[in-house]
């Protein structure tokens, strides 16, 4: 594959970002200096003036490396990624979160990764030596460390970092795992990796560090977990 | 195949196995009936091993923390300059 005639598709959903949009965007041209790329917000009618701050921001970069493709509400990240997909010009597409948990230092490596080995998909993982969590207190940790390892038993994924969502795809192998897709959030991005594996797809990772921006909200109730066992229950049965 | 056949399958092998020693009477019958017994309460030791193992080594980056804020302070400032609105939220 020449390396040169790659263009990256970068998609950004995006929910009440308004600061971090334009922070990522900076970011993102910081470290991508000599790559062909193009970042698609796709903006599910954030009444925080998200999508006013995305046209300055075109002003500036230019409407051809930044898209907004806005949708008029909440309607899912499955969609979100099914929409952006629908605009992306690039041969490669890049998922990643708009809060900065996910940080733009990475996609060198990803794109690296994938160049040397030629590989589908690369992940990012958490898990591993040279990646890490910041701002999960012991219980958090607990909870991620059970539920991958219960995980990992089941399901034989081959990959270390089941839900993470900071992924690099080549661009038809995501237009084929994702039309195979129906769960809803974080059991979504499980699945999409379960089923690429399953299909056999080249899967690569490489470590990443995860700053949890969202401090103090419990995302892990008792609700929360019941999800994730019947996504868990979900995936054994139909991958 | 799905996973879940593969796993039944997987399971299917393992009671031939025991059925097959519970023929056989090489080790006394008293422990082969144990044996589903063993099996499973050792899958569970070593799912709990896995579980504190990994707990332990858990990677953590508080060095990330501080590197962030000096990327968004600088992210800011360029912003600041080219009047994009980065007040804060």
């Amino acid at each position: 594959m020449d390396a040169a005639k790659n263009k990256y598709s970068i998609i950004v959903p995006t929910y009440n970002e308004r600061l971090n949009i334009a922070l990522i965007v900076y970011l993102i041209f910081k470290h991508l200096r000599d790559v062909d790329f193009e970042i698609i917000v796709v903006d599910d009618g954030s009444p925080d003036g998200t999508q006013e701050v995305v046209k300055k921001l075109q002003t500036l970069y230019g409407e051809d490396r930044i898209l907004l493709r806005p949708r008029p509400k909440k309607l899912g990240l499955g969609t979100a990624y099914i929409h952006g997909l629908k605009h992306a010009s690039g041969n490669f597409v890049v998922i990643m979160d708009a809060d900065l948990s996910h940080h733009p230092k990475y996609l060198p490596s990803f794109i690296k990764k994938q160049l040397e080995t030629g590989a589908s998909i690369v992940s990012g993982t958490r898990y591993v030596k040279g990646g890490g969590v910041h701002g999960w207190n012991l219980i958090r940790k607990l909870t991620s460390r059970g539920a991958n390892v219960l995980a990992q038993t089941l399901l034989w994924p081959g990959v270390s970092d089941l839900t993470g969502s900071f992924r690099l795809y080549q661009k038809s192998v995501l237009e084929d795992v994702i039309s195979s897709c129906v769960s809803k959030g974080y059991v979504f991005q499980m699945e999409m990796i379960v089923r690429a594996s399953r299909k056999g797809y080249h899967i690569e990772e490489v470590p990443i560090t995860f700053v949890d921006r969202v401090f103090g909200s419990s995302k892990l109730g008792g609700s929360e977990i019941v999800e994730y066992l019947k996504g868990l229950v979900y995936l054994l049965m139909t991958t | 195949m799905k996973h879940v056949l593969k796993l039944i399958s997987l399971l299917v092998v393992i009671s031939a196995l025991w059925i097959g020693l519970l023929q056989a009477s090489v080790i006394p019958q008293s422990h082969t009936w144990l044996l589903p017994i063993y099996f499973i309460v050792s899958l569970g030791c070593y799912g709990l091993l896995m579980v504190g193992v990994g707990l332990m080594r858990f990677p953590t980056c508080p060095q990330e923390a501080l590197l962030l804020q000096k990327d968004i302070a600088e992210a800011k400032d360029f912003l600041k300059q080219k009047g994009v609105d980065v007040g804060s939220d």
